[in-house]
């Protein structure tokens, strides 16, 4: 039974995750930019903007200029989380790809700081006035939630094993349209509800950072203005109304 | 105004405890009827102003890449809460960028999110009431659109672009700002910011020529209208007769006459400045710059040079090939700008920088100059916002610091920087910037300057620094008036090229 709500879960979760971020991607791609706003001092090349976007994703290059406790947990956060993410990629994959097989110690110390990093961004929020003045409630709720992935994650490593094989034919069994039976172990059945509500939520919330920060103009604009003319399609229609 | 006050420097400058409300209010004066409508906006706050709005917020997010990612992706993670100078000087939380942009955004949560209009509360939607309307028009012109925050924010957020937004809602629903919209309304009508008449430029400008005799005993020549002369000079109207602006017109023509560059002004096109983007309005932005393509295109220049002001620099720039075709690279087909850019010389960059030029003929050695001439100064320099976060001067990046700064080294032998983190993109905004530059927002410009004086008196008290010297009109107009408040000599203040007409020999070469 419950193997069986879970599958329907996980294939409507990930059906709207896909679905909602695909179309949210294509309305940032095709809402124009009319004018050139990139924030200066900006690459002129597009390379350079590879560059720059590069550093800005990989390292949070604007956010270490302007704050080193929010950019320290913040950069421990999404780093570890990656790292988690690439260990979990073993409970999809048979066999296992030898470089995730080789990132499993490390991707388990992860799952640790990466609630470190939560913990640190939970507490600026708590206690920095400034960033408690700000705050939603949805922010708090996404932290918890992110936080909540995390323990019950490390819970089921550290302190109640569950079994881990019987996930992996699970999941397996999803990407097969075979539905196979999931252990039925408190933990596992919390650690995959956040994980399908952070699913769900994705599209609609703050998280759209993530495809967002690709789509920002002010970053991905090369500085060129006087050497190519740019122009929107809206812009454009109004050169042939008037001169 | 004698119960403005200059806030008390921090002994180090430390993120300022909040203090809610403190610039609650009513905003800047409102706009009359006759100056909105003569923009084509409604003369008064319609009765329909919440649907106008909301279709209004819809427009702008389908056209607009900018605010449609900026409403979406922040996350509220506080980087840039500290950086606008309005929160520092002001301290009310809701001038810090992502508090202000939140103002928009509660809307646009309300009425465009799913989240928003299932659970209001728990994702800070608001509807939109006329509370949150007047919160609108007062925090709004509360921001100059100096774009510091956006240097911080990892996702390059840029509230100037959500301000603008929000000005453009407001103008659209009858609910403009005065001073802005006097002055575009001026543009229109006279032809410059500051509504100065043709023939009083024309006398204007003859009695700089005698002044510039009787202090050199040189013929510099300020031309207006002049056909086939090779450079259209557009500059601030402030230039013309403001203190100290008009010591820097004075530089441009010294440099124009000792290179022997024939040059005009244009009666038509007196004015530099747009004030299209500080209200956001595409149709502003573009009807006032296309005076300066006609400008052009009737007097047959080669080349456009545009004079010291920053967020004029930073529309020429960034928007004038866009809006107007003044630039180089337009596709074959694209009669538009082909007309006007075969006109050009692109063995020069299109448009140019005051700056630029003079710096290119001190590169060439066509400019001499006797630098103990400015020796009475020990010179600091201010990086205008726009100048600074929205253009460029040179090849390289970052030209727009080098270049001023390399043509005063040139000029003068006293130079000093400020404080690192409050120069080049991360300086700090005047405070009048971005269409705040009036009377009736006297006490937030005071307020907003906080962080550069604080800045410019430790430069004073270590180095002796006696002149700031600074390329936008409304830095100029802003210190000038708000440096006094906070003890400093208003003649403190100058252009750049007020320190090369100081130093330039002429007749030499
Ligand atoms: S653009 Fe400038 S004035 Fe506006 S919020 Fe950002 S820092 Fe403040
Ligand atoms: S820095 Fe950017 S993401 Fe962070 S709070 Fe400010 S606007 Fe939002």
């Amino acid at each position: 039974m419950t193997s069986m709500v879970f599958a329907i879960l996980f294939y409507l979760a990930t059906l709207l995750f896909v679905v909602g971020l695909l179309y949210r991607i294509n309305s940032y791609a095709r809402t124009p930019a009319p004018l050139k706003i990139p924030t200066t001092p900006a690459p002129t090349t597009n390379g350079g903007v590879v560059l720059r976007m590069t550093r800005e994703v990989v390292f949070f290059e604007s956010l270490f200029k302007a704050n080193l406790w929010t950019w320290a947990a913040g950069w421990l956060f999404h780093a570890s989380l990656l790292l988690v993410l690439l260990r979990h990629l073993r409970y999809f994959t048979e066999p296992v790809w030898g470089w995730v097989a080789f990132i499993q110690p490390f991707g388990m110390y992860a799952g640790i700081t990466m609630l470190l990093g939560l913990g640190g961004l939970w507490l600026r929020r708590l206690f920095v006035e400034r960033i408690r003045y700000i705050s939603t409630p949805s922010d708090h709720l996404m932290l918890l939630l992110l936080m909540g992935i995390a323990a019950s994650g490390l819970s089921m490593k550290f302190l109640a094993h569950t079994d881990v094989i019987a996930v992996k034919e699970f999941f397996l069994g999803l990407m097969h349209l075979n539905i196979q039976a999931l252990p039925a172990d408190l933990l596992l059945i919390v650690h995959l509800s956040l994980v399908v509500s952070l699913l769900v939520v994705f599209p609609f919330s703050k998280l759209l950072h993530a495809p967002g920060v690709f789509f920002s103009p002010t970053r991905n604009q090369k500085d060129d203005p006087r050497e190519h003319r740019h122009l929107s399609t809206w812009a454009a229609k109004l050169e042939s109304e008037k001169s | 105004m004698a119960d403005i006050t200059a806030p008390a420097y921090r002994t180090i400058p430390i993120i300022p405890a909040l203090k809610p409300g403190s610039m609650e209010g009513k905003g800047p004066f409102v706009a009359s009827d006759k100056l909105n409508e003569a923009l084509g906006f409604p003369g008064q706050l319609v009765e329909d102003w919440h649907d106008r709005a909301i279709a209004k917020m819809g427009d702008l997010l389908s056209k607009y890449r900018s605010l449609k990612v900026f409403m979406d992706a922040c996350v509220h993670c506080g980087a840039c809460s500290d950086k606008c100078h309005y929160f520092i000087g002001t301290q009310d939380p809701k001038n810090m960028p992502v508090a202000r942009q939140d103002l928009l955004r509660s809307v646009y949560r309300r009425y465009f999110t799913l989240p928003g209009k299932l659970f209001p509360k728990l994702v800070g939607a608001r509807d939109l009431t006329r509370e949150v309307l007047d919160e609108w028009y007062n925090y709004f012109n509360q921001c100059s659109e100096c774009r510091r925050c956006s240097v911080f924010c990892p996702y390059g957020i840029d509230t100037a672009e959500i301000t603008m937004a929000a000005r453009e809602i407001l103008d659209t629903v009858g609910y403009g700002q005065k001073y802005s919209n006097e002055i575009i309304g001026k543009v229109h009508k006279i032809g410059n910011n500051l509504g100065l008449p043709g023939p009083a430029l024309r006398d204007t400008l003859e009695g700089l020529e005698e002044d510039v005799k009787d202090a050199t005993g040189i013929d510099v020549r300020f031309p207006m209208d002049v056909k086939g002369a090779e450079v259209l000079l557009v500059t601030p109207s402030a230039d013309f007769f403001a203190e100290p602006h008009i010591d820097s017109l004075i530089g441009y023509a010294k440099v124009f006459h000792a290179t022997g560059t024939s040059w005009t002004l244009s009666s038509m096109s007196s004015e530099a400045g747009n004030f299209g983007m500080f209200i956001g309005n595409y149709d502003q932005l573009r009807t006032i710059a296309m005076r300066i393509r006609q400008a052009a295109l009737e007097l047959g220049v080669k080349r456009i040079v545009v004079g010291e002001c920053g967020h004029a620099w930073r529309v020429a720039y960034s928007f004038w090939n866009t809006l107007t075709g003044v630039g180089d690279g337009a596709d074959p087909n694209d009669r538009f700008a082909q007309m006007l850019q075969k006109q050009l010389d692109h063995r020069y960059k299109q448009p140019a920088h005051i700056c630029e030029f003079t710096w290119d003929m001190i590169q060439d050695e066509r400019l001499t100059f006797d630098k103990t001439a400015n020796d009475k100064y020990i010179i600091t320099f201010h990086d205008s916002c726009n100048v600074a976060r929205g253009s460029r001067m040179g090849d390289l990046p970052g030209g727009q610091f080098e270049i001023p700064r390399n043509i005063i080294k040139a000029v003068a032998n006293n130079f000093v920087e400020m404080a690192p983190n409050t120069t080049r993109e991360q300086t700090f905004c005047c405070g009048g910037g971005g269409g705040l530059l009036t009377d009736d927002l006297l006490d937030l410009r005071v307020k907003g300057a906080l962080p550069r004086m604080e800045v410019l008196q430790q430069t004073v008290d270590e180095h002796g620094v006696n002149f700031m010297a600074t390329i936008c009109a409304i830095c100029k107009a802003q210190f000038t008036k708000v440096m006094p408040i906070y003890g400093f000599d208003r003649k403190m203040v100058g252009g750049v090229h007020q320190l090369v007409s100081n130093a330039i020999q002429l007749g030499q070469k």
